[in-house]
């Protein structure tokens, strides 16, 4: 069961039911799930379907070591924690694309590929990911990578980047994008953020501005 | 006329764009957030949306909306049983976008202060926070701020000692670029698809859960606080006239070095670009286009985008917008073609699929592109394409279609005649085949 996107999967066989059919929070997740329902107004607990959903996925994810998915069962549970219909949360879940509606490996690998990327070199970080046997819609068949192309995570002035799990890896070439990829299949992880000498969205060799403000908190209200 | 002077650094209101800086609440404190806040507060609901109004902010969203006349829309004396809600729209999105990041992972208590002091001028009874489900770092930091601020009294009963009480609550979605439209982000937060609503009723009658709610951009409101400090007049003193105050410019592209900025409103691109970007990537004359507010505006080509103010009414005189400030630069070794088909790709990704016109069209739209990207049409093909742009543009519930439609149109507007090129040259080597 390798493929996420171009084969049929079945959500709903009588394996996956054997296997997550007594799925429940852990008592941690109970905590936090409670938490969250508390945030919304009484008898307003659908809204906590986002939160929630995210949750199952990612103990979904502790139980099989993978970035998680939402299985039919587990997504009943959720509705049943909620006292909802399991049809409001399965449109939920088919919805949102950060849900995985089937298996994804250890590292789900998002690459942006919309046009700021784009014109940054996206495709040179599709590159570094297939020559390493990533290809788009599939998991690698050592368990460890899911290769997914998504439309715009909000970094542009960062471009070109990619998503991994909950990190981002911004400012990226073929080789940078490939020393990344390396890293994980190594067992480790590069720093996230911009893998060039750079501060965050700042411009790259030092700030043309608030230049005060890279040497110490700076207070410049005396100059009002 | 305002100014287009350089921004001096006493008169950014981010002074922790970059992170430089720790964006905890001592350190936010230190650099002058939650300034005895009650003191502003203490200027009464009607005095704060007037000080707004005579500011000039105008929505930083995108549609430019003046922010001080949003708030007087929401009723004075909410019902018992219907409280006033804020809802602050962090569902970044919008291909270029990348402000509200730097503002939720590096100058979180501006937005919190802001809140505040908005929730309190609109009457709510509380904020949410809708945060794009990918800033999840974002979310931690914009998390660990609310948990300090509550600590600190600055939310909840009695907030920062003004005798009012107000909660905020961040709440992450999970992957929907619609979710950024209002109504949508209302129908998420009450945890359904993200479906926009059709309006009437507005959300300021019919909101969140039914509710009174006005939905602002974060850097609407995290502005807000230094506006209130300085007052309308030093905000009003940048920009030209219906454009005023400071702004987060975002650059993308073929730039030499990209950033986000604050910057005067109206500042000319050329000297945005030159002062902050590093300049154009080989040079001025390399320059082909640019896209000056997301994804969603249309294309300028260089000769006229060069010198133009970088403001609202400035770019509507292009025949595009300022819409988010995300301005993505393209030189010439630009395949246009294929950055606007990509652009329809992504609206293709990301309708909703409530209406017609936008579901079957933005698919059609793209695919049509892409047959252009490639030549592979005939020169009738524009036309038609140009015809179904406009018979998605306005006949939908939401600005989606409107948005999928204008980057084409842009394209056809401006470089019709690479269209035709490479329509004939596929042609031509056609025919040559032919012959063979």
């Amino acid at each position: 069961m390798h493929l996420v996107a171009e084969c049929i999967f079945h959500p709903d066989t009588a394996e996956l039911r054997e296997r997550w059919g007594a799925f429940a929070f852990t008592d941690a997740h109970r905590k936090s799930a409670d938490k969250i329902i508390a945030r919304y107004p009484e008898g307003r607990q659908q809204s906590a379907t986002i939160p929630l959903l995210d949750l199952a996925h990612r103990q979904v994810g502790e139980e099989t070591n993978t970035q998680g998915w939402l299985p039919i069962p587990v997504i009943e549970y959720v509705a049943a924690y909620l006292d909802l219909p399991p049809v409001r949360l399965l449109e939920v879940a088919t919805f949102y694309t950060m849900f995985n509606l089937a298996p994804v490996g250890r590292f789900h690998v998002q690459v942006c590929g919309t046009t700021p990327c784009m014109l940054k070199g996206s495709d040179d970080v599709f590159a570094a990911c297939k020559s390493r046997g990533l290809k788009k819609g599939y998991t690698t068949p050592d368990g460890l990578f899911t290769l997914t192309e998504v439309e715009c995570l909000g970094a542009c002035a960062n471009a070109p980047m990619v998503q991994i799990n909950d990190d981002n890896y911004e400012d990226l070439d073929e080789q940078r994008m490939g020393a990344v990829l390396d890293a994980f299949a190594r067992g480790e992880k590069l720093k996230p953020g911009p893998q060039i000498p750079r501060q965050t969205s700042c411009p790259l060799g030092g700030p043309t501005t608030l230049k005060k403000m890279a040497e110490r908190n700076y207070d410049y209200r005396g100059q009002w | 006329m305002g100014t287009t002077t350089p921004l001096a650094d006493k008169d950014r209101i981010f002074t922790n764009l970059y992170g430089f800086q720790s964006p905890d609440l001592k350190a936010a404190q230190a650099r002058g957030d939650w300034d005895n806040t009650a003191a502003l507060m203490a200027r009464g609901q009607d005095g704060i949306i007037d000080e707004i109004k005579a500011s000039g902010l105008r929505g930083r969203g995108g549609a430019g909306f003046p922010t001080g006349m949003k708030w007087s829309f929401m009723p004075k004396e909410p019902k018992p049983g219907k409280p006033n809600f804020l809802v602050i729209n962090a569902d970044e999105s919008e291909p270029g976008s990348c402000k509200d990041r730097e503002i939720l992972r590096h100058d979180p208590h501006k937005l919190l202060e802001g809140a505040l002091i908005a929730g309190f001028a609109m009457r709510a009874r509380a904020a949410y926070i809708y945060v794009r489900g990918e800033f999840l770092q974002e979310t931690d930091v914009l998390r660990a701020a609310v948990a300090q601020a509550y600590a600190a009294g600055l939310l909840g009963t009695n907030a920062a000692s003004s005798g009012f009480d107000f909660d905020v609550f961040v709440h992450r979605g999970a992957g929907a670029y619609i979710c950024g439209e209002e109504t949508a982000m209302l129908e998420s937060l009450e945890g359904k698809k993200g479906f926009p609503r059709l309006k009437p009723p507005f959300p300021a009658g019919a909101g969140l859960y039914g509710c009174p709610t006005t939905v602002n951009n974060v850097e609407s409101i995290a502005v807000v606080p230094t506006i209130l400090r300085r007052g309308a007049a030093w905000f009003a003193s940048f920009g030209n006239p219906k454009n005023e105050g400071t702004k987060l410019f975002q650059i993308s592209g073929h730039v030499n070095t990209p950033c986000v900025v604050e910057e005067s409103m109206s500042i000319p691109f050329r000297e945005l670009i030159d002062r902050h970007a590093g300049g154009i990537r080989g040079g001025w004359d390399n320059l082909l286009a640019v896209i000056p507010g997301g994804s969603s505006v249309p294309l300028v080509p260089a000769a006229e985008i060069m010198d133009a103010p970088m403001d609202f009414d400035g770019l509507k005189a292009l025949g595009s917008g300022l819409g988010t400030a995300a301005v993505i630069v393209m030189d010439k070794s630009t395949d246009i073609v294929r950055a606007i088909s990509r652009i329809s790709y992504f609206y293709k990704h990301e309708s909703c699929g409530q209406c017609t016109p936008c579901r079957e069209g933005t698919g059609w739209m793209w695919r049509t592109m892409e047959r252009l990207r490639t030549g592979d049409a005939d020169p009738g093909t524009i036309d038609r394409l140009i015809d179904v742009t406009k018979q998605v543009e306005g006949h939908t519930i939401c600005a989606l279609g409107d948005a999928a439609a204008w980057p084409i149109q842009g394209l056809v507007r401006h470089f019709r005649p690479e269209l035709e090129r490479r329509i004939a040259e596929r042609e031509g080597g056609a025919m040559m085949e032919a012959a063979e």
